[in-house]
């Protein structure tokens, strides 16, 4: 009996070392065991922490820690090796990236074609048997290279070419001029995916101009000549091309409207509605036909009711000249009235 | 936000014209201050000067616009009229044209205005002048040209078209997201 009771006081003289694993807190802690992260809710005692900082606060993370790690030991456990784990969770919380997000890479030309189009890269095999060599030739280097001068020691000239071209160096410059096209669609890529202009170059190769190049080109051409183009004719529908004043001689740039003050453009405009009001009208057959139309048409409804009384009151207001007086309501001819003499008669004067 | 070029100045005032003749100036000297045209990405937006002094101190990038839109030039330069015009100009209307109630919704469902649909119409009005078109409670519908002189809408056939439709109230809802 003796035994029991020195070993249970032994182990509770060995717990008063250590701090109790209860922690007693006015709020719930708020946890994230993914991340070993709890956040502390509570206020700060502001006494104590002025009175003695330091312990105070060991004191509290100890607490928290403690918390931290009752928490912990909650989740089932494993022993690997000797020694318990566990397996945490999944992080609750999102930690903000240190550095900025990489920007997306531009695509080429043909990336963005082919992925508008649904075309996929395949992985082609880097080595392939060729039958006449009975050998196992690679894709590119130099035993290609080898390979094709064994295989290509005589080409066969096409029926509709030049018998005298020498289809070798042919061979040759088409290879170089696939080289160059390609280096300057790699050019361009770059050009395009840094935002930067690249300046006209004027007339391109027509095997590598697009239809803008061509419009380019004519509009380029039309101006080279003595008379910087001003007696070209040009098509119905033709379109001259933009942003070429710099190539081309003669052209002028389109400059923005300059800013002026309010009382200039305002009268500016004023002018502009009196020129546009005080257009002379064409004359325009169906118009003058309405008006035409319209004006005996009146005449029609007003004849019958009002014929009587507006010859009385014209002959009136004229001041009683019985002859030049209207019958109707038409108009005066000429040759009825009586001429009215001014004074002196013959030669007219002006 | 900047001026409209001299050729393209002509063009929206002859335009405005044919809807609103002299008034055009009287859109610009208004008693309440003067008024101008702006132009951005050929759209024409009318404003006081007042309000076109505020706005040039936002940069291109940055101005949605400002003012009121009353129309857009088309590729090939033409002005074409749209419907947040119409409060500026009804006003100043030299031909008008009033509809018919049971011709209203036609007319807003964006159809051309027949005769038998025409409750009145202004008397001095030539063919394929622009007409403001109005319902018979005098509230201004749209905007349409008159396919017929006055004299010629009297004898016309009652299916026959008087006004060819130009813009009316019902884009509001029709083409909300187009407008501006």
């Amino acid at each position: 009996m003796d035994v029991v009771a020195e070993i249970l006081e032994r182990t509770a003289k060995d717990a008063e070392k250590f701090k109790p694993i209860h922690v007693k807190k006015h709020l719930e802690l708020e946890y994230d065991v993914g991340s070993l992260l709890a956040v502390d809710i509570n206020d700060l005692d502001a006494k104590l922490i002025n009175k003695e900082k330091n312990d105070y606060i060991k004191n509290l993370t100890r607490d928290n820690i403690q918390l931290l790690i009752n928490q912990i030991w909650q989740l089932p456990t494993e022993r690997v090796d000797d020694a318990v784990v566990v397996k945490l969770p999944n992080a609750k919380t999102l930690l903000p990236r240190s550095l900025p997000v990489p920007k997306e890479k531009t695509l080429t030309k043909w990336e963005s074609f082919a992925k508008e189009k649904g075309i996929r890269k395949s992985n082609k095999a880097k080595v392939h048997w060729d039958e006449e060599l009975k050998e196992w030739i690679p894709e590119y280097g130099y035993k290609r290279a080898a390979a094709e001068r064994e295989k290509d020691w005589v080409i066969e000239v096409p029926g509709n070419a030049d018998p005298y071209e020498d289809q070798f160096a042919k061979k040759k410059q088409a290879k170089v001029e696939r080289v160059a096209k390609n280096e300057f669609q790699r050019l361009r890529n770059i050009a395009k995916a840094k935002n930067i202009k690249i300046p006209k170059m004027g007339v391109v190769n027509p095997d590598m101009a697009n239809s803008k190049d061509l419009v380019t080109a004519i509009t380029v051409a039309k101006s080279s000549t003595a008379s910087v183009g001003k007696f070209q004719s040009s098509l119905p529908k033709e379109k001259e091309a933009r942003g070429v004043a710099d190539i081309t001689p003669g052209a002028k740039r389109k400059r923005k409207m300059p800013v002026v003050p309010s009382m200039q453009e305002r009268s500016e405009n004023l002018a502009i509605i009196d020129s546009v009001l005080n257009k002379k009208p064409k004359l325009d057959v169906t118009k003058a036909l309405s008006k035409h139309l319209y004006k005996e048409q009146e005449m029609l409804h007003e004849e019958p009711s009002s014929k009587k009384p507006r010859a009385g009151k014209r002959g009136k207001k004229k001041g009683g000249n019985p002859v030049a007086a209207p019958k109707g309501g038409k108009k005066p001819k000429s040759g009825k009235g009586v001429h009215k003499a001014s004074g002196n008669v013959g030669r007219k004067r002006r | 936000m900047k001026r409209l070029s001299e050729q393209r100045n002509k063009i929206l005032f002859e335009k405005l014209a044919k809807y609103v003749g002299p008034n055009v100036k009287v859109l610009i000297e208004r008693p309440d201050g003067n008024y101008c045209f702006r132009e951005k990405k050929d759209r024409v937006y009318y404003l006081s000067e007042k309000l076109m002094k505020l706005s040039d101190t936002f940069t291109q990038q940055q101005l949605v616009c400002a003012g009121t839109c009353i129309g857009k030039f088309t590729k090939s330069n033409k002005f074409i009229l749209q419907i947040t015009a119409l409060n500026y100009l009804a006003p100043y209307a030299q031909c008008k044209m009033w509809l018919k109630s049971s011709a209203e919704q036609q007319f807003l469902y964006g159809q051309h205005v027949t005769k038998g649909g025409m409750g009145r119409i202004s008397e001095n009005t030539e063919k394929y002048s622009g007409v403001v078109v109005y319902s018979m409670e005098d509230l201004p519908l749209g905007f349409g040209v008159a396919s017929l002189s006055t004299a010629e809408c009297k004898h016309a056939d009652p299916m026959a078209t008087v006004a060819f439709h130009q813009c009316d109230i019902g884009e509001y809802i029709r083409s909300e997201k187009d407008l501006l």
